[in-house]
């Protein structure tokens, strides 16, 4: 099914199409998400919420703001940022890791679920050898959502180099997975 | 415009990331509309932070998923699916129940009318019937007129009136004899009703010596449509006389209680 048609049905309420559109996203928004929760049952605790609060708020995206995985990508990013500021969170006596994304790609067993192994095993190799810039800038604007203008003023760069430093990350990335 | 620059610029992975402004993103989505091209990268690029962002999750479990059903009270999908089809379905359930119900009308409307037309067609055979019995009292009375017609006129017949004698003088009656075949006929018309268990008896009569013959009593005078009796007479009468007597009849007749009484006057042999 197209996925404009899905993101209809899905606004419409049809259940079919959320678990569907689960199923395409929900382990993107897990590794965010544990990106920066760093913690196994809370990642899973945000995820449930985070598909949750896109269910009841499924009317407020519209495609015209941007894509329907950025909007679910925003959700998820904003649901754990406020999670490591909760009370909770911070009583837990839980230690933000200042490694980026790659640690844990890096730390990750060999996938589980055979389709995905090619593609997992190709990007642990591909992190590895992935220049730090590469690493901070991807760290940033995925997995933190920063605005190109913060991702410009954190890494001391002209927003012009952040975008092609990024396009060249994300090619390098796209050449290996063969995209 | 440069596609080509405009990929290589980077904006779309910017995109993809979330980073743009709200504007800014609504340009670009104007944008995809008008070159597939554009589109096409983007969906590639979204593809590998797609990948990307999902390797790096060290795995979950995959009761998440009910959980949330759960949360949001999904019933399972028979919950969508029936009200969809409902409203379908009673349609064309209205428009059966209507069909019969009118259906049902037209047949009770038809049993009704075949009713009255077997109503009509039994009374028209009553009436039928009644016709021909009508008819068939007519052909008899008309028959019976006619052998009277003929009486009449049979010059062979003597005609002998009986005049009302001192009990009832205004009774009459009359005989037609036909002596051929020995019968008289006799019209008692004039005579009232006889009382309950009395009856005319008919007698035949000659003058010298004065001797009375029964010619029978007229048991049916009350129902006798036309009072006209046949009667077998092969005496020689000189005159007919009718008396009131008992039921039965009498040996010889009461002379008081003589009703009518006639001559006969001309005896052609």
């Amino acid at each position: 099914m197209h996925l404009d048609t899905l993101v209809a049905k899905f606004q419409q309420k049809d259940e079919k199409a959320f678990e569907t559109l689960y199923n395409m996203y929900s382990k993107s928004m897990h590794g965010v998400i544990y990106n920066i929760v760093r913690n196994h049952d809370i990642a899973q605790e945000v995820m449930q919420d985070v598909f949750i609060k896109a269910w009841n708020n499924a009317n407020s995206y519209t495609a015209e703001k941007g894509r329907f995985f950025t909007w679910i990508l925003n959700i998820s990013r904003n649901a754990a940022i406020d999670k490591t500021r909760s009370k909770s969170f911070k009583n837990s006596g839980k230690n933000l890791n200042s490694d980026f994304f790659v640690s844990i790609i890096e730390n990750n067993d060999s996938n589980d679920r055979l389709d995905d192994q090619t593609d997992a095993i190709g990007i642990k190799n591909f992190v590895s050898k992935l220049a730090k810039t590469c690493i901070e800038v991807i760290e940033l604007l995925y997995f933190k959502g920063y605005t190109q203008k913060e991702a410009s003023e954190t890494l001391k760069m002209p927003i012009g180099t952040i975008k092609t430093r990024n396009r060249n990350c994300i090619m390098e990335l796209r050449n290996m997975l063969k995209i | 415009m440069d596609i080509k620059a405009y990929i290589e610029s980077g904006i779309l992975e910017l995109y993809v990331a979330g980073s743009l402004s709200e504007k800014e993103s609504q340009e670009i989505y104007a944008l995809l509309s008008k070159h597939p091209e554009l589109l096409q990268e983007v969906e590639r690029i979204e593809n590998t932070i797609v990948k990307l962002t999902a390797s790096v999750s060290p795995g979950y479990s995959d009761k998440i998923f009910s959980e949330i059903k759960n949360n949001l009270d999904f019933n399972d999908d028979m919950k969508k699916v029936i009200p969809l089809t409902k409203p379908k379905t009673n349609y064309f359930s209205y428009i059966g129940w209507a069909a019969s119900i009118i259906f049902a009308a037209g047949l009770l409307w038809m049993i009704n009318q075949n009713n009255e037309l077997e109503t009509k067609i039994s009374n028209a055979e009553t009436n039928k019937e009644f016709l021909e019995y009508q008819i068939e009292r007519a052909n008899k009375n008309l028959t019976e007129a006619k052998k009277l017609i003929s009486v009449l006129r049979d010059r062979d017949i003597i005609s002998v009136p009986l005049d009302g004698q001192a009990v009832y003088p205004e009774a009459y009656a009359k005989v037609y004899w036909d002596k051929s075949l020995n019968n008289i006929y006799l019209d008692v018309q004039g005579l009232p009703v006889p009382p309950e268990g009395k009856v005319y008896q008919v007698w035949s009569l000659t003058l010298n010596p004065l001797s009375p013959t029964s010619l029978g009593t007229l048991d049916d005078f009350i129902t006798d449509e036309n009072k006209i009796f046949t009667i077998s007479n092969p005496n020689a009468s000189e005159a007919f006389g009718i008396t009131l007597e008992p039921a039965g009849g009498s040996v010889g007749p009461t002379m008081e209680q003589l009703y009518t009484l006639g001559i006969v006057t001309s005896t052609t042999s």
